[in-house]
C-alpha cells in the first residue's frame, strides 16, 4: 500500500453467499458462494479490469459495488467513507458517486418508454434537474456519447446495440459519478461496434475524469483498457497486478492458461488442458486452492489450505503456492 | 424446431417495424371482429336506453299481463306484472354490464396491485400475501359470494362486492407471475441506479409492462363476472325487485317456464349474446396484446423451406472433392410490405475433410445461409428465391421432403451455439442420442445406447456410461456442447454444419471444444462449416474463410491470405478493430456508421458507405466478384494493395 491516499474505492475481505438459512422444518439449507473474500482497490483516474469466467462471481462483486445486493460479509469504502453508512444518510448518496453500466444494452432500456424519459431519470431523482436545465443537459449527453438528440424521442427496440450501448453510458454519466462499473459493456455487441464504444469509453474517461471498474470475460479488451487487472476464479481473487506484468509475466497457472486459451488472429495451435475439467461445486467449495484439481503444478498442500496473497495498489503477486515466473525480491 | 427459433429470433427485431397496429390486427381476425361490434351495438342500444320511448321497467299493469312477444304496444311482450319486456329487457342489460364491468375493474385494480406488488418485493412480503390469496381461493366461489352477500345484505352493490372479492385471487396469480419476470430485468435495476424508489418504479417501470396483461386478463373475465352477477341475482341475492337485470328477470321467469317460455328465453338469450362478444372479443385481444403469440409460436412454419427459384441459376461444374457446393444461393424472408434479402447470392464450396468457415457480424446472413443448406429457414416468412445447393452432387432443393429429412442429422449435421436450448430438458443426453440414432439407422435401442456411450466417449465426457444418463441441466456448458457434437456425429456425416458453436463458452472452454473439433475432423475426414465472428477462432480451425457483409460474401480465400492479407477494405478494417492479446498498444479502429438494412440495401458495393475508399464508381451497379488467383477472391473495385503478394 504505497499511498493509499487518491483511492477511490476500496473492498475488504467482501463475501456474498446465497441461499443458506433454515427451511420451515428447521432442516439446513445449501448455501452457494459466489463471492468469497475480495480485496480490491482502485484509484482515482485508473482503471481496474477485472477478468474471469461464468460463475467466477465477478458479476455479483460488480452488483455489490453499486449497491445492488449487499454483501454478506465484508465492507466496501467509497473514498473514507463506508458504504453503509453512505446508504443510511441519503439513499442517493451512492448512485450519485458510483454508475453501472448493463452487459445487454437492449434489456437494460425500458421497452416501454422513451429514450428522453429513461435519461431524465438520474437527472431529475440524483441531481435535481427539471425544465429547460433537464433538456440541456440531456442533449449535452447525447453529444457527449455521440448520439444525435432526436433520438431522445425513439423507442429502445429502434436502436442497434451499440447505439443502445451508448445509451446506457449516458444514463450513467447523466449521474455525474467518480466511479463507473462496466460489466461486460462490450460482449452483447458486434465487433466491428466494439471498439466505437471502447474508443467512446476512453475518451469520456479523459474528459471527465473517471474511474472505471471494468468487468470482462474477454482478455485482449481488458489489456486493451486497464492499468491494473485482478484474475477471478472461483470467487476470488487468484492474481492481480499492473496491466502488462500481468499478460506478460503471469504468475498464476490459471492466469497462464486464460491467456494460453484465447485464440489470436493469425495464430494457430492452442495449448489445451488435457483434462475436461470444471469448476469446483459452489455449494461445497474445496478446502484449498479453488484451481488445484485442475493445475498441473498442483502438489499436496495446495489441496490442505488456501494459498494467500498480499495486493497492494502497483505489486503483483498471485494467490498461488508454487507460481510461475517466481519474483526474488518484492 | 431448434433452427426455427433461431431465425424467428433473428428476424424479430426487424418485424417490430414491419408490424401491422394492433388495431388492424384485431380486426383482421373475423371471430374478434364479429364479438367488438354485436358489443357495441348492445352497449350503444344501452346506453340510449334512457331517452328511448320506452314504457317505465317498473310500472305494473296486471290487465296486461303475460302478453306474448309482438303484441301490440309490447315487441317483447310483458311479464307476470304485466311489465314492459323489452324495456325490462334493456335496463337489465344495463345493470348487469355496469356490474360486470365494474366488477372487473375493482377486481383488476386489487389484484393487479397485490399482484405487483408481491411480484416486485418478493420474499416475505410476496409469501404472505400468496397465502392469503389461497385462503381465498381455497373457498368454493359461489359460497364465499354467498357469504359475502349473507353478511352484508343481498342487494346490487352488495353483490358486486362479492364478485370482485372472488375474482381477486385470480387477477393477483396472473399478475404476479408476470411481475416476478420484469422485477428481475435489467431495467428495473438501472431504473433503482437512476435514483427511482420503489413506488416509482412500480408505477413508471412495471406497471406499463404489465399493462396488457391486465388488459387481457380484463376482457377474458368481463363475461365471466356477468355471468356470476346474473347467477346471485337469479338466486335473489343481487338486484332486489322492482329492478331489472338479466339474472332476476331469469328468475323470475324460471317460475313460469312451462307456461311463457319467453319470459326466461328473452333474458337467456341476450347473456348468451353478451357474454359470446366479450369472449369472442376477449381472446382477440389476447391474441394481439400477448407477447409470446406475438413472437410467433402458433405460427407452424413449414419441415422445408418453401423454395421459389425463378431462375436455376448457371450450372457450373462440381468438382469431384466436393462435400457441398452453393451457387449463388437467395433467401429472402417478406415482412409485411418489406423484402428482406437476407442472403442475396453466396456461392462457396466445402472439399473433402475441409474446414471452412464463414465469418460476419450479426445480420450478415451467415446463419441464414447455413439454416438455407437443409431448409431449415422458418416458412413462413422465408423462401429460398433462387440458387442451388449441391450436397454430395445433388441438389437439395429438388428433392422431397422426406429425402431432405433423411440428411439431415444424417450425412449432414448441424451444432448450434446454444446447447441449452437445443438439448431437450426432460430427456437423458443418452436417450437424446439414441433418437438420433435410430431416426436414421433400424438398430435397436440396446445397440442404439451402445453406440451412444461409445460417442460421448469420443466427445472425450468422463464416464459415458453413467453420463449418459444425466439429463442436459445437469452438466456443464462445455459438456453440453460436446453433447451437442456428439449428436451431430452420431451418424458418421460427411458435413457438420457448426453455427457459433463457441460463442457461448468460457475461453478455456472454447479451446477445448476447438481442439475437440479439429481432432474429430482429423481423425473422421468429415468436413466443417463453421460459422462465427471471430478471427481468433478462424485461424484456429479454418482452412479457408468467407467473409460475408450484408448477405453477400465480400471475401474468400485460405485462412493466410485472407487474415494476413486481405483484400476487401471491410474484412481489412474487422479484423483491426478487434483488440488482440498481447498487443495492447495498438489502436483499435472502429468502422464508423453500422451495416445497411438488408431490406434497403444501397446500390453497389454495401460497404462503400462505411468505407474511407469508397469512390462514385462503387454506389453504381453491383460489383463482381474478382478471382486475385490461389483461390483468393473479392468483391470490390479497390482491393487493399498488398493483397495476394
Amino acid at each position: 500500500m504505497s499511498d493509499v491516499s487518491d483511492v477511490v474505492l476500496q473492498t475488504s475481505d467482501l463475501v456474498r453467499t446465497f441461499g443458506g438459512g433454515r427451511t420451515l422444518l428447521g432442516g439446513k439449507k445449501p448455501t452457494v458462494y459466489a463471492v468469497r473474500g475480495i480485496d480490491v482497490a482502485v484509484r482515482k483516474g485508473e482503471t481496474l479490469g477485472i477478468v474471469g469466467e461464468s460463475g467466477c462471481g465477478k458479476s455479483t462483486l460488480a452488483r455489490m459495488l453499486v449497491g445492488l445486493d449487499r454483501p454478506t460479509e465484508g465492507n466496501i469504502t467509497l473514498t473514507g467513507s463506508d458504504m453503509n453508512d453512505l446508504i443510511s444518510d441519503d439513499r442517493h448518496a451512492l448512485s450519485k458517486r458510483i454508475q453501472y453500466v448493463f452487459q445487454d444494452p437492449i434489456s437494460s432500456l425500458n421497452p416501454r418508454k422513451l429514450i428522453r424519459e429513461t435519461l431524465a431519470a438520474p437527472l431529475r431523482y440524483l441531481r435535481g434537474l427539471s425544465g429547460d436545465a433537464l433538456e440541456a443537459r440531456m442533449k449535452e449527453l447525447m453529444d457527449a456519447v455521440n448520439l444525435r438528440p432526436e433520438f431522445l424521442d425513439r423507442y429502445p427496440h429502434e436502436f442497434s446495440g451499440g447505439q443502445a450501448q451508448r445509451i446506457g453510458i449516458a444514463r450513467a454519466l447523466a449521474a455525474e459519478p467518480e466511479i463507473i462499473v462496466l460489466d461486460e459493456p462490450v460482449s452483447a455487441l458486434d465487433v466491428s461496434v466494439q471498439a466505437q464504444v471502447l474508443n467512446l469509453l476512453s475518451d469520456l474517461k479523459d474528459q471527465f475524469g473517471l474511474t472505471y471498474i471494468f468487468i470482462s470475460h474477454d482478455l485482449s479488451v481488458v489489456e486493451a483498457v486497464s492499468d491494473r487487472v485482478a484474475v477471478m476464479y472461483f470467487g476470488r481473487v487468484v492474481e492481480q497486478a499492473p496491466g502488462r506484468a500481468l499478460f506478460e509475466k503471469p504468475r498464476h497457472p490459471y492466469t497462464r492458461l486464460l491467456l494460453d486459451s484465447a485464440p489470436v488472429p493469425g495464430k494457430r495451435g492452442l495449448t489445451v488442458e488435457d483434462a475436461t475439467a470444471e469448476l469446483p461445486d459452489p455449494l461445497a467449495p474445496p478446502p484449498g486452492c479453488a484451481f488445484a484439481p485442475r493445475c498441473s503444478r498442483a502438489q499436496d498442500d495446495c489441496v490442505a489450505k488456501v494459498p494467500d496473497a498480499h495486493y497492494g495498489l502497483d505489486n503483483h503477486d498471485a494467490a498461488c503456492f508454487h507460481p510461475l515466473n517466481p519474483v526474488t525480491t518484492r | 424446431m431448434t433452427s426455427n427459433t433461431a431465425t424467428a429470433s433473428e428476424i424479430k427485431t426487424k418485424k417490430r417495424s414491419a408490424r401491422p397496429s394492433a388495431f388492424k390486427l384485431l380486426a383482421r381476425n373475423q371471430l374478434a371482429l364479429m364479438g367488438a361490434v354485436i358489443l357495441a351495438l348492445v352497449v350503444l342500444i344501452v346506453l340510449i336506453t334512457p331517452i328511448l320511448p320506452l314504457p317505465d321497467p317498473d310500472v305494473t299493469n296486471p290487465a296486461q299481463r303475460l302478453l306474448p312477444p309482438f303484441s301490440d304496444g309490447h315487441l317483447l311482450g310483458t311479464d307476470h306484472l304485466g311489465r314492459d319486456l323489452l324495456s325490462r329487457l334493456l335496463w337489465g342489460t344495463r345493470v348487469s354490464l355496469a356490474v360486470g364491468i365494474s366488477a372487473s375493474l375493482v377486481a383488476a385494480l386489487f389484484g393487479s396491485t397485490i399482484g405487483i406488488v408481491s411480484g416486485y418485493f418478493g420474499g416475505r412480503t410476496d409469501n404472505i400475501m400468496m397465502r392469503g390469496i389461497d385462503m381465498l381461493m381455497a373457498f368454493p366461489y359461489i359460497l364465499l359470494a354467498l357469504a359475502i352477500v349473507a353478511a352484508l345484505g343481498p342487494g346490487l352493490m352488495n353483490a358486486l362486492y362479492a364478485i370482485a372479492v372472488v375474482n381477486i385471487p385470480f387477477f393477483a396469480r396472473n399478475i404476479r407471475g408476470v411481475t416476478v419476470g420484469i422485477a428481475h430485468r435489467e431495467f428495473v435495476d438501472a431504473a433503482k441506479l437512476s435514483g427511482k424508489g420503489h413506488i416509482r418504479i412500480l408505477l413508471t417501470e412495471i406497471l406499463p409492462n404489465v399493462m396488457p396483461v391486465i388488459v387481457i386478463t380484463i376482457s377474458t373475465t368481463v363475461g365471466w363476472m356477468i355471468l356470476e352477477t346474473a347467477g346471485l341475482s337469479f338466486l335473489g341475492l343481487g338486484a332486489q325487485p322492482p329492478q331489472a337485470d338479466l339474472g332476476s328477470m331469469l328468475g323470475e321467469g324460471r317460475k313460469l317456464i312451462t307456461t311463457a317460455q319467453h319470459l326466461s328465453a328473452i333474458p337467456g338469450a341476450m347473456i348468451f349474446i353478451l357474454v359470446m362478444s366479450i369472449n369472442l372479443l376477449g381472446d382477440g385481444i389476447r391474441d394481439v396484446l400477448d407477447p409470446r403469440l406475438k413472437s410467433g409460436a402458433l405460427a407452424r412454419p413449414a419441415p422445408l423451406t418453401k423454395i421459389d427459384r425463378s431462375d436455376q441459376g448457371t450450372s457450373n461444374q462440381i468438382a469431384d472433392e466436393t462435400v457441398l457446393a452453393v451457387d449463388d444461393l437467395r433467401t429472402e424472408f417478406v415482412l409485411g410490405d418489406d423484402t428482406y434479402k437476407a442472403v442475396g447470392g453466396v456461392s462457396f464450396d466445402v472439399g473433402k475433410n475441409e474446414c471452412v468457415g464463414l465469418v460476419g457480424e450479426s445480420g450478415s446472413g451467415k446463419s441464414v445461409t447455413a439454416l438455407s443448406l437443409l431448409g431449415l429457414v422458418a416458412s413462413p416468412p422465408g423462401t429460398i428465391v433462387g440458387g442451388r445447393v449441391m450436397f454430395d452432387g445433388k441438389d437439395v432443393y429438388d428433392m422431397t421432403e422426406n429425402q431432405v429429412r433423411d440428411i439431415r442429422g444424417g450425412k449432414a449435421a448441424y451444432v448450434f451455439q446454444d446447447p441449452l436450448s437445443t438439448l431437450h430438458p426432460l430427456f437423458s443426453i443418452g436417450d437424446q442420442l439414441v433418437e438420433a440414432i435410430r431416426a436414421h439407422n433400424a438398430v435397436s435401442y440396446r445397440d442404439a445406447w451402445a453406440k451412444a456411450v461409445k460417442l460421448l466417449g469420443m466427445v472425450r465426457i468422463p464416464n459415458p456410461e453413467s453420463r449418459a444418463n444425466n439429463y442436459p441441466h445437469q452438466l456443464s456448458g462445455g459438456m453440453r456442447q460436446r453433447v451437442g457434437i456428439a449428436m451431430a456425429l452420431a451418424n458418421e456425416p460427411r458435413l457438420i454444419i457448426a453455427d457459433e458453436p463457441t460463442t457461448a463458452l468460457d475461453v478455456t472452454v472454447q479451446a477445448q471444444i476447438l481442439k475437440l473439433m479439429n481432432d474429430l475432423r482429423t481423425d473422421h475426414g468429415t468436413s466443417v462449416l463453421f460459422i462465427t465472428h471471430d478471427f481468433g477462432v478462424v485461424s484456429e480451425i479454418c482452412d479457408r474463410v468467407a467473409v460475408m457483409y450484408a448477405g453477400r460474401i465480400v471475401e474468400m480465400g485460405t485462412t493466410e491470405q485472407v487474415l494476413k492479407h486481405p483484400a476487401h477494405p471491410y474484412t481489412k478494417r474487422l479484423i483491426d478493430c478487434v483488440p488482440r492479446l498481447g498487443e495492447p498498444d495498438r489502436r483499435t479502429s472502429a468502422i464508423p456508421g453500422l451495416p445497411p438494412a438488408v431490406n434497403n440495401l444501397p446500390a453497389g458495393c454495401a460497404f462503400a458507405d462505411r468505407c474511407d475508399r469508397a469512390e462514385e464508381k462503387c454506389r453504381v451497379g453491383s460489383i463482381a466478384f474478382d478471382d486475385l488467383g490461389d483461390g483468393h477472391g473479392v468483391r470490390c473495385i479497390k482491393p487493399m494493395e498488398g493483397a495476394n503478394v
